[in-house]
């Protein structure tokens, strides 16, 4: 019984924490059909951006609670300049290419900024507990939990809240939303698709670097991180369906949950666990859980 | 037993329903004409007869055969095959190259497989094709650069590789210049005169329809509505109406056109 | 039209040089052309999913196998004959890839890439867990003998060398005859019109599923080899950067001909050796330059330019 509750809770959190992370990576894909595998270097970014930033905060004696505005703010900053220059810098030029050539210019800019990274900020770790133990822990029976861990189901609704509404609600969402549908009906309409996909990627890439920075004081912050999170990425947005939010939140939660009961009930397989379940998924639909459907050819 | 029969073919696709109870005999060496506005079901008749999409109910006989449920791949050995209203060709590769896979495709899986592509043997005949069908000066230009016409010649002659003994041709000559579209007609009609098939072509052209067949099927709304010799379907009331346009709901009348037939 | 085909004549010959070259080049180029010997291998592979359109981000996946195959085999078994070896992690791999093509060749363009990741992620996964494997460190494999000879020292080198390079050109005599059958033809027939293809009467999904497991073996085979020179296995060997860089190798060879793959192979190899010495921080930054570049640039490889000298001449 403890055991379940542990896994439930620690697998909303971890889900919480996929979504956070995911969620930029599957609205590029869902506007600009654009499988972005530098989003792994900007979680990296955001994530070292972040803890220098607290780093330098917390010797200068700030108000504490600033300091999650100062997360904000890392991610929020390198969003905006990394994805600026990766969007009008280089994607551009790119767009008419076969889809999978654009994966590939993806992979190439993850590993020079990968490098990049190694040489600005070194090989040793960072790290930036402060903020983690700020808010405390609760007690849930025997199960003790962090205060962090459990604001991050908080922030990943509020996300998932904001970008649900920023669709369905706003005039700038319906024009999104009909550039997802069918960009050159959408252009044929008047709307400058241009625009729109440079901000789509700008704030794509502020919601990665938001997922490293929001990430920070919970590990040590070192070279790699990125490279693994993109997999799971994949696979939570793969799961999902590829350009679905509701896909996204039902793919983060079924490789969160299903990955905390490997942990806690068979941890041989925790990793194997969340390729299986992606692949399951692709197996049976290939796009995901949550797509429409496409159109005759002949 | 009629080489190939639709018998109560029906297809529809959620609510749109595309064909139904399509009932048509197909004999040997027949010269079919098929008739009928856009959207009447005869690209579907052509895709369901062919494998590409299976009908919501009712079956294919070809040769006494049910082959209402094969894959367009088994169809073509079987021997139908087709031409499309877009012509579908391999578009970064040569006209000549086009024709050459067809043929070493042709040739069965196991030399597929072993037997290189490019020997003289082969070569020769796709040679002789290119000339049958007139197109042998766009040899090497790469297919997607070419005009419509010569696109056409190539998909059809593509289609004629396995020896078919019915050949369904969708709208051999839309697309195609005015000029044009006699000759095509021309040099497809000798060719297969020649290999004995049993051809149907689908066409909104009414003097090619006049021209080349013997017999004509008109569709509508999904079904067939007229089927016998061009001059009584062309001079049938519901044909004029709702497929030539003319007649009573079109308040349009050549004058030239007498009154006949029947509704 | 009509030039004879010259390319089985040309790779005797290459065989020859390079088997001769064993009396000239220095130790280091020999491991480092055993090494290149076999991701050409699997680059090969590669290359005839690339012309059909589709690319792999999984071939980890069977270069792991392969090596593993090398040495669980080595350690249970005290096997060690590199011929012996080579043929059991190549049938075992299109055992495999037999298996799962059935499922992969349903897909296309980013759900087939990503399908193949997922598989080679599951292994990853596996394998760094597995304690009896050495989870991540993995462990080493025997040196290998050859039908009862078991060199030493510098002989042990040439030996896999020359092994490599025999493994290499029966793999590019295969390859090259299938690409020159109707079928082989179809290749890229495929990624330009499947629907014709299928009404050619041929079916697209087996052809894929036969391109599929043939990469796969490939892809085995150089992962044996490649256990077997650097001696050593780790689940890095499936992890999707190793995917990562075959697909690199892929771009910069170019796909116009099945010994692209071994040039592209040995620049590579020699690039990272010395990015490694001069600028271990900056490997990936060279790595990724070159992609865009290549991309942008040579969108179809370094074999691209001699084709276009040759038409040129």
């Amino acid at each position: 019984m403890l055991t379940l509750l542990a896994i439930l809770v620690d697998g909303f959190v971890y889900s919480s924490w996929l979504f956070i992370v995911a969620i930029g990576l599957t609205l590029i894909f869902g506007v600009m059909q654009i499988l972005n595998v530098t989003h792994g270097s900007l979680y990296a970014l955001g994530a070292y951006a972040a803890a220098s930033l607290i780093g330098v905060y917390f010797r200068a004696d700030y108000w504490p609670m600033g300091s999650f505005l100062v997360l904000l703010g890392a991610a929020l900053l390198v969003g905006l300049v990394v994805g600026l220059i990766l969007e009008r810098g280089l994607l551009r030029f790119m767009y008419g290419r076969d889809e999978v050539i654009i994966v590939l210019v993806t992979y190439a800019t993850f590993l020079i900024l990968e490098d990049v990274i190694l040489l600005a900020w070194g090989t040793d770790p960072y790290f930036a507990f402060e903020p983690y133990s700020l808010l405390g822990t609760t007690e849930m029976g025997a199960l003790i939990f962090s205060n962090y861990d459990l604001a991050l189901v908080g922030l990943a609704v509020v996300l998932g809240a904001s970008v649900w509404w920023g669709l369905n609600r706003t005039q700038w969402g319906k024009v999104l939303q009909a550039v997802i549908i069918d960009r050159e009906m959408a252009q044929c309409m008047g709307v400058n698709v241009t625009v729109v996909y440079t901000i789509t990627f700008v704030i794509g890439a502020m919601l990665g670097a938001l997922g490293g920075a929001v990430t920070a004081p919970q590990i040590s912050v070192a070279p790699g991180i990125g490279v693994e999170v993109i997999v799971l990425a994949f696979a939570v947005v793969a799961t999902g369906g590829m350009g679905s939010i509701p896909g996204a939140i039902v793919g983060a939660l079924i490789v969160g949950i299903s990955r905390a009961a490997a942990v806690h009930l068979l941890p041989e397989v925790e990793l194997f666990v969340i390729y299986a379940v992606m692949t399951l998924v692709l197996v049976f639909r290939p796009e995901g859980l949550f797509t429409r459907g496409k159109a005759r050819k002949i | 037993m009629a080489l190939l029969e639709a018998i109560e073919l029906n297809k529809s696709f959620d609510h749109v329903v595309a064909a139904r109870n399509i009932n048509v005999s197909i004999e040997e060496n027949e010269v079919i004409g098929v008739i009928g506005a856009n959207g009447a079901g005869k690209t579907t008749f052509v895709n369901m007869v062919t494998g590409y999409l299976k009908p919501t109910s009712g079956r294919i006989m070809f040769q006494g055969r049910d082959i209402t449920h094969q894959a367009p791949r088994k169809i073509t050995h079987l021997g139908i095959c087709r031409s499309f209203q877009v012509p579908q060709l391999f578009f970064t590769a040569s006209v000549f190259d086009n024709l050459l896979i067809a043929l070493g495709v042709a040739e069965g899986t196991l030399p597929s497989l072993l037997r290189p592509l490019r020997r003289p043997d082969l070569e020769a005949r796709a040679d002789e094709m290119l000339e049958r069908y007139t197109i042998a000066q766009y040899r090497d230009q790469e297919v997607g650069l070419l005009p419509q016409g010569v696109r056409k010649l190539l998909d059809i002659a593509m289609a004629v590789v396995h020896k078919p003994s019915v050949l369904l041709l969708d709208e051999p000559t839309s697309g195609v210049s005015v000029d044009e579209k006699f000759g095509i007609m021309d040099i497809v009609m000798d060719a297969l005169k020649q290999a004995g098939v049993t051809v149907l072509f689908v066409e909104h052209d009414m003097e090619i329809i006049n021209r080349y067949a013997k017999r004509v099927l008109a569709f509508y709304d999904g079904t067939i509505i007229a089927d016998g010799p061009p001059d009584d379907v062309l001079r049938d009331a519901k044909v004029r109406e709702y497929v030539i346009g003319e007649g009573p709901a079109h308040g349009t009348g050549t004058g030239a056109e007498k009154e006949g037939g029947h509704a | 039209m009509g030039r004879k085909d010259q390319t089985n004549l040309r790779l005797t010959i290459a065989l020859l040089v390079c088997g001769l070259a064993v009396f000239i080049l220095p130790d280091w180029a020999i491991f480092m052309g055993t090494l290149a010997l076999a991701k050409g291998v699997v680059v090969i592979g590669l290359l005839v999913l690339w012309r059909t359109g589709l690319v792999s981000f999984g071939q980890a996946l069977y270069f792991g196998l392969g090596g593993y195959t090398v040495g669980l085999l080595g350690l249970r078994v005290g096997m060690s004959d590199a011929v012996l070896l080579t043929l059991l992690s190549f049938l075992l791999s299109a055992a495999v890839a037999m298996t799962l093509g059935l499922i992969i060749s349903r897909y296309r363009e980013i759900f087939f890439a990503m399908l193949t990741m997922a598989f080679s992620m599951i292994l990853y996964g596996v394998l760094v867990k597995t304690e009896a494997l050495g989870s991540t460190d993995g462990f080493n494999v025997l040196l290998p003998t050859y039908l009862g000879y078991a060199p030493e020292g510098e002989a042990q080198r040439v030996a896999l060398y020359l092994w490599s390079l025999l493994v290499a050109y029966l793999a590019s005599l295969g390859v090259h005859r299938y690409l020159r059958s109707a079928l082989g033809n179809l290749t890229s027939a495929i990624r330009d019109n499947e629907i014709r293809v299928e009404y050619l009467g041929v079916s697209v999904q087996r052809a894929i599923y036969f391109k599929y497991v043939i990469a796969g073996a490939l892809t085995g085979a150089g992962g044996a080899i490649t256990a077997m020179a650097v001696g050593h296995v780790d689940p890095e060997m499936t992890y999707w950067t190793t995917s990562g860089e075959f697909v690199f190798v892929t771009i910069l060879s170019g796909t116009g001909h099945v010994v692209a793959p071994f040039v592209g192979s040995i620049i590579f190899e020699l690039v990272r050796t010395y990015a490694f010495e001069y600028a271990p921080y900056a490997w990936q930054l060279v790595l990724g330059s070159v992609l865009l570049l290549l991309i942008m640039f040579l969108p179809n490889g370094l074999w691209s330019l001699v084709t276009r000298m040759r038409k040129k001449g």
